[in-house]
């Protein structure tokens, strides 16, 4: 008796669980299928390449526009304000959290993340590694 | 010098193979010498990986770039310090490390029970020399140490300078000493299963072994926490990265096994419970290792690439088929002997101690393998953030500091209602009291932080009621003086006095962690020099800039060319209280193709924080300085065009007296921490509790013990 | 540099060799009729490698185990935490299972020696030890 109580309180927290996880996620976005897909008010998570000479610092926020990882496409301006990580430059990996507020893109406060350059590279020997 | 190196990795594998042969031929016949003859094998391995590793490090510290390892990663600009860690922040590296520490660690393991469960323990030698071996064919096919370019590179691309701080040679090796120590239980796990033989002997090598993963890990958690807090720009300790889950979660159920483990030992009961808890606390430790090394997940941490990741799933596959067909298959031996004599006892808390935990690291197992759920299920990759993490983390924790204080004021086996009711008298009175203290401060809207300061009161209060009480008892034993009794009480029950002392740091860790993010303050701030702002209760004034030029060589700093910074003053209602230094190290990025004066500066930026700890809060500063005006850039466009190659520190060194004669306001990030300092100091406090707890009485003392017991015992029942 | 390498090479692998077939020499000359101080040793290893070594292993474990409980439950009562009648229910349980489990160890030593130096003799209590 005991171990089904036990039972259905792990199966309904679980399910509680879940069911917030999928709707509380951000899902994640390059720039070009954040243009086609974005919908104001909802946020995604956005991996792109920081596009050369597109850093802005704007008041205690920074601007920046970033385009997709594989090179080409439409590069999107970001409205960001909060914590920098040091790695932060042009060229370089990022993941931020942004909101389509009318025809800008918005990061979310204290989103971003910028991927530590690969230190770790398994190509043999002449191979460049993307940093 | 690298040829050594690769003969090593082969005779280290073809010592793993035989040892395997060995120990499975000898447990399966009985035949010792062959068990024996596997259990040197591991030793073996530990030499020769010794050998290799000292090859590697020693190619490091000659600066030898034919290794493409050292190229890779070293620099002759990196300081010496920095340059004997860099072995292993490179994948081979770290590989290599593993499987060293492995090696070590099995060898001592092996030691210690030589003359014990000699069938259990072949069979453990032969799992553990299986992971030995995985990792060095990684080496060996996939990313090996020892590769050589010819002719070697003249300069070294540089340790990243994130990596320059002191943590970096003790977080990694003490990390992974955790995740190794972690295969230790797994192997034995598997071991007893496989020779049918779960039983007090088995509990009292495995929770040795098991302490000893959950020690290392945890300050290996513990040094990765406060180096993100004090050495990194970001000012945090804790973010749910992935990479921190996946080190926690093994750390989590490892607990939860030391605890279920003596339900075991008292009762029979839980043996398949504990057989799966030490089988996933070793799986989750190997996870914990991919998902470092693969990037298959979008981390802060992504290194690797997604070369590994097909061995890794392999490996972890075979391990979760694997200890679920053994489980199944044995589970006539696992049966329970006994049952709960009763809801109100030890016995109970400990076993909702084990659900609360097990729940804490199935939250976190989603969340935060969530991206691969999401994408298997939806098609999108979806991830959950931060909050999502808190929002169930945060009640669980709740629950598991209150548990820890509940436990103490219940007995073993059966405890009296009337007495346990009396018993939670002075712990209430101290959670209510703490209640009403807070409450009157006037911070009522911070419900779950004043939620765990009163937790914590009760964990206090009832602990503090049990020394008091457990040395009131022992003076009237032995009517020593309070210190001495004190000491001899707890000497004398080192488990559960020790244990008491690990509960204590828990409250104390959470409340350092509550306070410090209910009660933050933290501003970002544009600031132009004499510009000052509030945070909290204290005034920062931005009072002049910083600029420093570090020689090439320079072994005192982190190796960066040129320091730019600020002084500060900190101050609350009017009295000065810290004068702070935060700066921004930029370092030589070594390409040539961004100008003579360029490359010097255009490295990896690394913050250099400064900070003002103290008991009740911490006062924390970083800046990020402004370098990219007109007049700055002119210099370094001046100095490429007509500085020669060499000769461009000339220009930092007039880019630095510029910056300083004219600065622009600069991008600054203060954060005033309540109660940081706590969090450590409940660390510490879990540490060595958790020592006090595993320190085995001297043999003199058990021997006497026993012997007296004896005697009482006949004549207990006698009397009975 | 290269003879070097051989050297330690060479070493090493010495080294290796002799560690893991180090009790399979040691076997093989046992088994060759080399009789001496190896063959007191050896047959302690037998003993302990044998059913019964591990039955003793058992219940010596098993019996620390027990004597420990004894213990808790007379720290339970004097800290407050048992009533008189639940410890003396406890503690008599308790004394059973350990007079049980010493009866089973002494039933499976013959006249060996016990490593530790402890030798019980069953059935008598040590006046001495009365305390």
């Amino acid at each position: 008796m005991r171990l089904v109580v036990a039972l259905s309180a792990a199966v309904l927290l679980a399910s509680a669980l879940i069911y917030t996880s999928f709707s509380a996620a951000s899902p994640a976005l390059s720039p070009t299928q954040l243009l086609r897909q974005a919908q104001p008010g909802r946020s995604y998570q956005v991996t792109g390449t920081v596009v050369h000479g597109s850093v802005r610092h704007e008041g205690n926020g920074l601007d920046f526009s970033v385009t997709d990882r594989a090179g080409g496409g439409t590069a999107i301006p970001i409205a960001y304000t909060g914590t920098v990580p040091d790695p932060f430059r042009e060229g370089r990996e990022v993941i931020v959290t942004v909101q389509k507020q009318g025809g800008r893109y918005v990061g979310e406060r204290d989103s971003l993340i910028t991927k530590c350059p690969s230190k770790y590279k398994t190509a043999p020997a002449g191979e460049k590694q993307n940093y | 010098m690298a040829d050594l190196g690769r003969i090593c990795l082969p005779l280290a594998l073809l010592v793993c193979v035989y040892g395997i042969g060995a120990s499975i031929y000898g447990a399966r016949t009985g035949r010792i010498e062959f068990s024996d003859s596997g259990r040197r094998s591991v030793y073996a391995l530990a030499i020769v990986l010794t050998v290799a590793f000292g090859v590697l490090e020693l190619a490091f510290l000659r600066n030898d770039f034919a290794f493409n390892t050292v190229a890779d990663t070293s620099s002759r600009t990196t300081p010496t310090f920095y340059r004997a860690a860099a072995v292993w922040s490179s994948q081979e590296g770290s590989l290599l490390l593993w499987a060293w520490l492995l090696s070590l660690w099995s060898s001592l393991a092996l030691f210690l029970v030589r003359r014990r469960m000699r069938d259990v323990a072949a069979y453990a030698t032969a799992i553990l020399l299986g992971f030995g071996a995985f990792f060095i064919s990684l080496m060996i096919f996939y990313a090996s140490p020892f590769s050589t370019t010819s002719p070697a590179p003249a300069e070294g691309v540089g340790l990243d300078p994130l990596l320059r701080f002191p943590t970096m040679m003790i977080h990694p090796p003490m990390l992974y000493s955790g995740y190794t120590l972690c295969t230790i239980p797994l192997a034995f796990g598997m071991g007893a299963l496989l020779a049918r033989r779960v039983d007090a002997d088995w509990i009292k090598a495995i929770r040795r072994f098991a302490f000893a993963a959950w020690l290392f890990l945890g300050i290996g958690i513990l040094l990765g926490a406060r180096w993100s807090y004090s050495e990194l720009g970001w000012g945090g300790y804790w973010g749910w990265d992935a990479v921190e889950n996946a080190s926690l979660m093994p750390w989590l159920t490892g607990t939860a096994f030391l605890h279920s483990l003596m339900i075991q030992e008292k009762r029979g009961m839980l043996k398949v419970w504990n057989v799966s808890l030490v089988l996933a606390t070793g799986t989750l430790a190997i996870m914990g290792t991919f998902l470092v090394r693969s990037g298959i997940l979008n981390s802060i941490h992504a290194f690797g690439g997604a070369t590994l990741g097909v061995p890794f799933v392999a490996l972890i596959g075979v391990l979760i088929a694997g200890s679920i067909y053994l489980v199944v298959s044995r589970r006539d031996m696992l049966r329970s002997q006994h049952r709960l004599d009763s809801l109100l006892s030890r016995e109970a808390i400990f076993l909702g101690n084990n659900i609360v935990l097990v729940a804490l690291c199935f939250v976190i197992f989603w969340g935060t393998y969530f991206p691969l759920i999401s994408e298997a299920f939806t098609g999108t990759e979806a991830s959950v953030g931060p909050p999502w993490f808190d929002r169930y983390t945060v009640p669980l924790a709740l629950l598991l500091v209150l548990l820890s204080g509940i436990g103490p004021v219940i007995a073993w086996r059966r405890a009296t209602l009337a007495n346990a009711r009396r018993n939670f008298a002075v712990p209430l009175l101290s959670a209510l009291a703490t209640l009403i203290v807070l409450l009157a401060a006037g911070v009522a809207h911070k419900a779950f932080a004043i939620a765990m300061f009163c937790c914590a009161a009760f964990v206090l209060g009832s602990i503090s009621q049990e020394f008091f009480r457990g040395t009131r008892a022992r003076r009237a034993m032995a009517g020593e003086a309070l210190p001495v009794a004190l000491v001899a009480l707890v000497r004398r029950n080192r488990r559960r006095y020790g244990g008491y002392v690990v509960h204590l740091g828990i409250a104390v860790l959470f409340v350092g962690v509550a306070a410090s993010s209910s009660f933050q303050h933290a501003v970002e701030q544009r600031l132009p020099v004499g510009g000052s702002t509030h945070v909290g209760k204290y005034t920062v004034r931005y009072v002049r800039p910083t600029a420093t030029i570090t020689p090439k060589n320079d072994a005192v700093h982190t190796g960066s060319t040129l320091n730019i910074g600020a002084v500060l003053d900190v101050s609350k209602g009017g009295r000065h209280v810290a004068t702070l230094s935060p700066s921004e190290g930029f370092y030589d990025s070594g390409e040539p193709a961004q100008g003579t004066v360029g490359h010097l500066i255009g490295g990896q930026a690394v913050s250099h924080i400064s900070m003002s700890a103290g008991v009740t809060r911490d006062v924390w500063t970083a800046i990020a300085p402004d370098i990219s005006t007109p007049a700055l850039q002119r210099i370094v466009s001046i100095g490429n065009r007509t500085l020669p190659a060499d000769e461009g520190v000339v220009a930092l060194g007039v880019l630095a007296r510029e910056y300083l004669k004219h600065p622009p306001a600069a991008q600054f990030h203060f954060i005033v921490s309540p109660l940081v300092m706590w969090i450590w100091i409940g660390g510490l406090i879990v540490l060595g509790g958790g020592l006090i707890a595993i320190w085995p009485a001297p043999s003199a003392v058990r021997r006497r013990v026993a012997m007296r017991s004896r005697a009482r015992t006949a004549r207990g029942l006698a009397r009975a | 540099m290269e003879i070097l390498i051989a050297i330690i090479a060479g070493v090493l692998l010495a080294v290796v060799f002799v560690v893991i077939s180090a009790p399979l020499r040691a076997a093989r000359d046992v088994e060759d009729g080399d009789v001496g101080a190896s063959t007191e040793s050896e047959q302690a290893l037998q003993a302990a490698a044998t059913g019964r070594g591990y039955e003793r292993a058992e219940l010596e474990a098993a019996r620390e185990t027990k004597y420990r409980e004894i213990r808790d439950a007379e720290l339970d009562l004097r800290t407050g935490k048992l009533s008189r009648e639940d410890y003396d229910a406890i503690d008599s349980g308790l004394r059973a299972e350990a007079l049980e489990l010493l009866d089973r160890l002494e039933a499976l030593e013959p006249l060996e020696q016990k490593p530790s130096g402890e030798s019980l003799t069953p059935g008598k209590a040590n006046p001495e030890l009365e305390a």
